[in-house]
């Protein structure tokens, strides 16, 4: 997300970069670079202008600093600037009221309010809350049905309803059971309405004034347009929103609409939907995103994914064995590689490193996950005592393990060798537990190093 | 042949404007309102009177590149002495904007040479509109006379299927189904076995919404072409991207990675009936060649409606008034 907002930005300012000293001449220069890129990323253009004047005004009316160059001084005000547009910091969810807290969804046709939902559902349950959800969406077929589908698969507790139902009976009946139930969360769904539909939008203030909720949510596209702004100040007029979710992050859409509503709203972007599955919503960090959107990289998340989805037993089960000498087998092989997988790949990871903006498109697209997947194909067609002992695996053998993973016997020789290589290099890590070492001087390293 | 290439009848056009103006009421009141007010405060069409309608071009997602094109000749004519009242102003604009759009005015027609049934493979990202695309579609085929199947190739998310399956109740029209997490290429390939046992003449294939950049998707999708065409090589298919009219510069990016892949051959515009003014089929002409096909107005089945280029500018210039 975002990557062409950075690569535009990126190269305003590296031509910043040459200049001596900050003149109105070649500030303007870099402002109009700005102005098109942000235009481009569907920041709404009243936005636009705010952001550009605050911009220029700042960069203008400061000293530059002998320590800093005057690209530097730029980036500075335009990253400080795209923060305080998101918001500054990561605020959460209201949800020390009397149980059950009440989170109303509201939001467009399509903006992912349901998956919204039960992803939301999930992330609370994580923080060990009781969760409730039920859907009010009486009017799109089979949107209650999605909800309860979606709820079962993550042992959410659902409250049923059907479409012969008014939303608001559903709401009190819903928000009636989570009581009894002595539910910590109830998170209800909406049909999602167009902001220029009056009987809709008095529909969704009824179910407000029904339900009081601690919270009330907008979902917006993060791929929406100019249009952006409109919607999200009807919306803000007719309901106190209390936050706003982002969703469909994972796109390469540039987020513009992200600022825009922020600005009108005046709400805080709560939580980013970045996929289809169910734990891909994480909170809105902005000082993340503006350090993405200027081509720094999101190294932090990066942290925060690898730890949650890294598996700590299996990875701590691989440590004790190294250390015992007891050698790295294909299986141990193919869990990393599932793990990495997990991760989305590389490509997801490699989209969070810093600097890969300024990389060449040729040489990001060299970069897939093929190979890994052919590697993880090639080592599941070997018996389980290859994959115990490699030094079984003989000419036939190969062969079979070719035919069986649609591989060449090539590949499965250079697999073979990629693996020697690696074994050696374990047994050498275990001989002086090097590895705890090494890890704990990444661990300690990575922060600070890349923060901006 | 189709029905679409018939001229509506007088009255039939006269309501179809008075919908798109309805649908598109909020631009009217939006995209040049005020603006003659503007032009008679200083009786002169000059430079801020055009950054003006930059301004509202821009507003409307138009985007950069397509703004400054109609701005740089807007500044040509003006350079000409070619505008001198507001009526020549907007009659300039109005030509530019149809030059861009008129090429992209192409209604989707049935062959009759290719045999049955014609497939129409309904793409696009998550939450576009795609299922709700399909139940108009089905409804204005049907309305024709023409057999209609529907595939249930939204075999990923929750309760797509089902989604689908009300939506052919509704139509009484049959869906082939299979159940959730099955391969969607196998479900639309039985869709289209089934369709030539009976003898069908549509079938409208559903696919899980998808992004772009996700290649792995992305793949999939492209299997699912493979397998129309290996079912039969001589099918008719329209590949009908459907993108959602408040979606910004991103919409140019989905178009491309969507054709680059399967090869698009139409687009169906959705949501117009909001605020949204969708513009982007200003960029969508300047940089592809995809027709559009229909334009979604409503939500009740019969607002789908054939792309018109005049009817769609004059209701986002709103001329008659």
């Amino acid at each position: 997300m975002f990557d062409n907002l950075s690569e535009r930005l990126s190269h305003v300012i590296k031509e910043l970069r040459g200049q001596a000293r900050l003149t109105e001449d070649n500030i303007s220069a870099a402002m109009r670079e700005v102005r098109m890129a942000l235009l481009e990323a569907d920041v709404a253009l009243p936005v636009v202008q705010d952001f550009i004047e605050q911009v220029k005004q700042q960069s203008l009316g400061q000293q530059v600093k002998t320590s800093m160059t005057p690209g530097q001084v730029v980036i500075k005000y335009v990253h400080d600037e795209l923060i305080r547009l998101m918001g500054e910091s990561n605020v959460s969810l209201n949800l020390n009221t009397q149980p059950p807290a009440v989170i109303l969804m509201a939001g467009l046709q399509g903006a992912g309010k349901t998956t919204t939902v039960a992803k939301l559902g999930r992330w609370l349950k994580q923080q060990k809350k009781s969760v409730m959800t039920a859907s009010c969406d009486v009017y799109r077929p089979a949107a209650i049905e999605q909800l309860k589908v979606l709820c079962e698969e993550n042992q959410l507790e659902f409250f049923a309803s059907d479409n012969t139902q008014t939303p608001v009976d559903i709401a009190v009946a819903a928000l009636q059971s989570a009581r009894t139930q002595f539910m910590d969360v109830l998170i209800i769904d909406t049909a999602g309405r167009l902001h220029v539909d009056d009987d809709m939008m008095e529909e969704i203030r009824r179910l407000h004034a029904a339900l009081d909720p601690s919270d009330t949510l907008f979902v917006v596209d993060s791929m929406l347009g100019q249009d952006a702004v409109n919607s999200a100040s009807v919306f803000n007029a007719a309901l106190p929103l209390t936050g706003v979710v982002l969703t469909k992050v994972d796109g390469d859409a540039r987020g513009g609409a992200a600022l825009s509503v922020r600005h009108v709203t005046g709400k805080p972007i709560l939580f980013m939907g970045t996929g289809e599955k169910i734990d891909e919503l994480i909170p809105f960090h902005p000082e993340r995103i503006a350090s993405r959107i200027l081509g720094m990289g999101d190294m932090l998340s990066l942290i925060e994914e690898l730890e949650q989805k890294t598996d700590i037993d299996k990875a701590r089960t691989l440590a004790k064995k190294i250390k015992k000498g007891a050698g790295f087998s294909l299986v141990d092989f193919q869990d990393q590689l599932r793990q990495m997988r997990n991760m989305g790949g590389l490509g997801s990871i490699m989209d969070k490193l810093p600097g890969m903006q300024q990389l060449p498109a040729a040489a990001v697209n060299q970069v897939n996950d093929k190979d890994m997947i052919k590697l993880e194909a090639i080592i599941d067609s070997m018996t389980i005592k290859e994959r115990k002992y490699p030094a079984v695996i003989n000419g036939s053998c190969k062969k079979r393990i070719a035919a069986g993973s649609g591989t060449q016997i090539q590949d499965v020789n250079r697999l073979l060798k990629k693996f020697k290589q690696m074994q050696k290099m374990m047994k050498k890590l275990s001989k002086k537990s090097g590895m705890a070492n090494m890890l704990r001087g990444l661990g300690g390293n990575l922060p600070t190093g890349f923060r901006p | 042949m189709f029905g679409l290439k018939k001229k509506d009848s007088p009255t039939a056009e006269k309501s179809l404007f008075d919908r798109l103006c309805r649908g598109l009421q909020k631009t009217r009141s939006g995209l040049f309102a005020g603006l003659d007010v503007l032009f008679r405060s200083s009786n002169k069409i000059d430079k801020s009177l055009l950054e003006d309608i930059e301004t509202r071009l821009l507003m409307a997602d138009l985007g950069v590149e397509s703004t400054t094109n109609i701005i740089n000749s807007l500044n040509g004519a003006l350079k000409r002495n070619e505008l001198n009242d507001m009526d020549q102003l907007m009659a300039s604009l109005r030509k530019h904007m149809l030059e861009q759009l008129l090429p992209l005015q192409q209604s989707m027609e049935l062959s009759s040479t290719a045999p049955k049934p014609f497939v129409i493979l309904v793409v696009g990202v998550n939450g576009a509109g795609k299922t709700t695309t399909i139940g108009k579609l089905t409804h204005r085929y049907l309305k024709q006379g023409y057999k209609v199947i529907l595939a249930a190739g939204d075999t990923f998310r929750a309760a797509a299927i089902e989604q689908i399956k009300v939506w052919g109740a509704k139509t009484n029209v049959p869906v082939i189904a299979q159940q959730s997490g099955s391969d969607a290429a196998a479900v639309i390939y039985d869709a289209l076995q089934s369709a030539r046992a009976r003898g069908t003449d549509i079938v409208i294939a559903d696919t899980a919404g998808r992004l772009h950049n996700q290649s792995h998707l992305m793949q999939e999708l492209k299997k699912i072409r493979r397998t129309i065409s290996k079912f039969d090589p001589d099918l008719a298919v329209e590949v009908l991207l459907v993108i959602d009219a408040g979606t910004g510069q991103n919409a140019l990016t989905q178009a491309r990675k969507f054709n680059e892949l399967i090869g698009l051959t139409g687009i169906a515009l959705t949501k117009l009936d909001g605020t949204a003014k969708g513009g982007i089929v200003f960029a969508l002409a300047n940089s592809l060649d995809i027709p559009i096909r229909f334009i979604g107005i409503g939500e009740q089945l019969d607002d789908l409606r054939p792309f018109n280029a005049e009817a769609f500018i004059d209701a986002l210039l709103d001329a008659e008034t």
